[in-house]
């Protein structure tokens, strides 16, 4: 009974599903929280857990979502707000507690729905495992944070207008029902002023708020799908906006780190210099991995590291590993014959096991990718007193507190996470490696907050990878009945790694979710195969995760085989998905506003790619040219649908954002190892692309106010590299497989 | 003792002489605002201005610095914002932001250079490094930019 496993996982999926959707459906409105959750300053009045007004009339929003750059702070206080009736520029937004009503659900939710293999649906199962421990946490990730906030921001930002009326009618000894709010401004229905929001805050007593209060209708909508501007722009061009590195507290002391170079190595000892330790630096702290210098000055710690300590490394068993042999081996992996046993498989029952006829076969690869934000890895922490504070940028307060807790021996009550502004995630900061080190290093210097700094290079060298990948593909393409479309990937999986980083349950059945995201199409038979590669890179989610490969493994085979059958690539991916009116309305979308099907310029490639995920449908025409031997992308047309829109301004920096980040990648990106470490160590070795790269992005969203709504932080990388590799073809005849994309 | 001027200020610090200047503004007066990046000038996070030119402060010594005038971006345009800064938050340009601070200072260097400079002057001049891709909406406000200086002329 081959499939047991399979069938296994998803009745585990169902379950969960069930448990999740339950427990939602129980507890929706319990998100709304009390007022006494949001704690308040002086001249502040909580209305419920998610919204505050003060005196001055600033209305002052909950905000437990990372802000990264993806504008998440600005789209949760537009929610809060646009029920509200506040004025926007009374709005602002504040770094909220880690409680329950704050959690992620969407995050469960989103792979609760889904039956398919895929990364959700693996955060699901061991959300959905986790259910008596930690169910639901305060994260960021999977582009779910607006999907997540929908209900329940706007539901406080209604009762807290309800709780703001019967205030006001109290105050002014009137009916509530004669009183309407608009701009921050509580009026009598002919018009006369009766409160400001902040006039109010003195009268609030004890009113309690109500959790069954009507919502806008969206014909009703003042802020929601308007270019509302962002909240944290001034911050961010006067450089006052506070990062984790920008943390400077009383008597803080500095640390600098120097991870083993090799993966699984430790340190074995080491010689400090004729003059012991220069002036000002204190401490040298032995971590199970690394050892840290704490001082006075990150500068001197940093250089004390490179020049004046002298470390002696146990490499550990990986000393000779090499990224190009383990390349070679997922190479004959992929292009082995399939054996269901000893792989994950996802199929439609109608699928052969017998080999293809007419096949059009090819295989694919992509290389290790850092994430490369442009803030390095930082966490600033207190230990003293019994209790642990920290400051940090990170995607998961909720898990940096419990790994926190369990890292300092405390309650996690006695850990309070305090999140900056993020600069950049895109994954890499929901991995728990710099709290554990933050916290080994502030119990070695108890009462004295230490700011843990990474150079840039220990930054490039210790990340959570993206998974190398080789897939090899074959499709049978015929008359649409006969279709037959199969994939065998090999990679390691991500999320089976930080799965057992985070709980450090060990092995947790290889959830494969990393490799195996599933293209749109409706092929009559499928058949997908993972293998599940084991080994000790240390690998990763990174922007768009799975699906940052097999976007490109797929949309690219598929223009191959849309060679083979003679087909414009689009009106091929038109009959695929001609079951599919969303689909092809984004397709159509691209095609139209890039001119496909009209001659290109002079010079000048055209390929299309179209990805569904993280419930957002994404296609991308790119145009590229080759000047002086190098690949040039001039233009891309993005086209989304991602269902109703909070803020479309922010879509479009988020499709450009997501395009350019996936840009670099096909362009440049590659993290190689030799002897166990990595080669590349800061930008000039791991090229990204800059201004003068840029290609003229052009964002369609397509109009679906209807259609439940998607993520946009990451569905704009992955059919970037696709779209480019598959231009690159139509210039120059060169089917590129691997990436980064390499003309000569 | 190194005596220099920081953003119209005078100061006077008692640091190890090659300290670079992104860790003089960081560490000995707390002037974050500057950023620090990848530590060989390849990314541009941490550019202010020495004596008006845009430099890369983690690669400028702090024995360099005697006398000269330095501008970050917490004293970029004085008492207002400069007309860049007005032109970044009219096009929403940030998105993380981390980056943003180094972006503004080049911008501001080429705009007192090249007051109307064109696409293949900001390529070349703006080689800073940004990760969230903002490069399109920086693009159009450096023209912003020099548009809204040439009306406060």
């Amino acid at each position: 009974m081959k499939w047991t496993r399979r069938k296994l996982i998803v009745g585990g999926t169902l379950g969960t599903g069930a448990l999740v959707v339950g427990w939602w459906f129980a507890h929706e409105r319990d998100r709304l929280g009390g007022r006494d959750m949001f704690r308040t300053r002086q001249g502040e009045v909580a209305l419920n857990g998610w919204v505050k007004v003060s005196r001055g009339g600033a209305i002052i929003v909950a905000a437990p979502r990372a802000e990264m750059g993806q504008g998440i702070h600005t789209a949760m206080a537009m929610l809060v707000a646009e029920e509200m009736d506040a004025k926007w520029e009374d709005v602002r937004v504040e770094d909220a507690a880690d409680l329950g009503i704050y959690r992620n659900v969407e995050l469960l939710l989103e792979g609760a729905r889904s039956q398919d293999p895929g990364l959700m649906r693996d955060i699901a199962l061991w959300g959905g495992e986790r259910v008596a421990g930690i169910l639901g946490i305060s994260a960021t990730g999977g582009s779910t944070a607006t999907r997540d906030a929908w209900e329940p921001m706007r539901l406080a930002g209604a009762s807290a207008r309800e709780l703001l009326l019967r205030a006001a009618a109290r105050k002014a000894g009137v009916k509530q029902a004669d009183l309407v709010i608009a701009d921050s401004q509580v009026r009598t229905r002919d018009g006369k002023p009766v409160a400001t929001f902040g006039e109010l805050v003195d009268v609030m007593g004890d009113l309690q708020p109500l959790k069954d209060v009507p919502l806008k209708s969206p014909s009703q909508f003042k802020l929601v799908g308007k270019d509302m501007p962002r909240l944290d722009i001034a911050a961010k061009v006067t450089g006052t906006a506070t990062f984790g590195v920008d943390v400077r507290l009383p008597d803080m002391l500095y640390a600098a780190v120097a991870n083993c170079p090799v993966f699984g190595g430790k340190p074995k000892g080491f010689t400090l210099p004729a003059g012991g330790l220069p002036k000002g630096l204190v401490k040298i702290v032995e971590l199970p991995d690394a050892i840290a210098v704490v001082g006075d000055s990150w500068w001197k710690a940093q250089r004390f590291l490179n020049e004046g300590l002298k470390i002696e490394w146990d490499k550990g068993p990986n000393a000779s590993l090499d990224s190009a042999a383990l390349a070679a081996e997922y190479e004959t992996l992929a292009r082995a014959a399939s054996d269901p046993t000893k792989t994950r498989s996802f199929e439609t029952k109608s699928a052969t096991q017998q080999a293809l006829a007419r096949v059009v076969e090819a295989t694919y690869r992509a290389p290790y990718l850092a994430h490369a934000t442009m803030e390095p890895m930082n966490c600033t922490a207190r230990y003293g007193d019994g209790r642990l504070q920290l400051w940090m940028p990170n995607q998961s307060p909720s898990l940096m507190r419990y790994i926190a807790a369990k890292a300092a021996e405390l309650d996690q009550a006695q850990v309070t996470v305090h999140t900056t502004y993020l600069g950049g995630g895109f994954g890499r900061r929901a991995e728990p490696d710099l709290v554990r080190q933050a916290v080994a290093i502030a119990k070695a210097m108890p009462g004295r907050p230490v700011q843990v700094l990474w150079s840039r290079e220990e930054d490039m060298q210790h990340d959570f990878y993206r998974p190398m990948a080789v897939a090899h593909m074959q499709a049978r393409p015929s008359k649409a009945a006969a279709w037959e479309w199969r994939s065998r990937l090999v990679s390691q999986s991500a999320t089976g790694q930080i799965i057992n980083r985070v709980l450090r349950l060990g092995e947790q059945g290889d959830p494969d979710g990393n490799s195996v995201e599933r293209p749109p199409y409706g092929f009559p038979a499928y058949r997908q195969e993972a293998v599940v590669a084991k080994g000790p890179v240390p690998v990763g989610f990174w922007r768009s995760v799975g699906h940052s490969h097999t976007a490109f493994f797929d949309e690219c085979f598929l223009d191959e085989v849309a060679l083979a059958m003679n087909k414009d690539p689009l009106t091929l991916r038109r009959e695929l998905l001609s079951d599919r009116p969303r689909h092809l309305a984004v397709l159509d979308a691209a095609a139209k506003a890039a001119g496909w099907g009209t001659p290109a310029p002079a010079g000048i490639g055209r390929g299309i790619a179209l990805r569904v995920s993280f419930g957002s449908i994404v296609a991308q025409v790119a145009e590229v040219a080759v000047e002086g031997g190098d690949i040039r992308v001039k233009r891309v047309v993005c086209a989304i649908d991602c269902g109703r829109v909070v803020n479309p301004a922010i879509v479009r920096a988020q499709m450009e954002s997501g395009i350019v980040y996936g840009l670099s990648a096909a362009l440049h990106g590659e993290i190689t190892i030799k002897g166990g470490m990595v080669e590349q160590g800061n930008f000039p070795d791991y090229q990204v692309v800059n201004l003068a790269d840029m290609p003229v992005v052009e964002t369609v969203i397509v109009d679906a106010p209807d259609s439940p709504m998607g993520g946009v932080g990451e569905p704009g990388t992955p059919p970037i590299a696709p779209a480019v590799g598959n231009a690159i073809f139509a210039l120059t005849g060169k089917r590129l497989r691997s990436l980064p994309f390499k003309l000569a | 003792m190194i005596q220099f001027i920081v953003n119209g200020e005078r100061r006077e610090l008692e640091v190890e002489l090659d300290k670079p200047l992104l860790w003089v503004l960081r560490e000995d007066l707390e002037l974050v605002g500057t950023k620090y990046g990848c530590g060989v000038a390849a990314c541009g996070a941490c550019t202010v201005h020495v004596d008006g030119q845009p430099m890369r402060s983690c690669s400028v010594p702090a024995d360099q610095l005697a006398g000269r005038q330095i501008v970050t971006i917490e004293g970029l345009g004085g008492e207002r914002l400069h007309a860049a800064q007005n032109a970044w938050i009219e096009l929403q340009v940030p998105q993380c932001g981390y980056c943003q601070p180094g972006f503004l200072m080049a911008t501001a260097a080429l705009l007192a250079e090249k007051p109307k400079p064109t696409d293949a002057e900001i390529d070349a001049a703006l080689t800073n490094i940004c990760r969230c891709g903002t490069y399109q909406s920086i693009r159009k406000a450096v023209h912003r930019a020099a548009a809204l200086m040439e009306a406060r002329r």
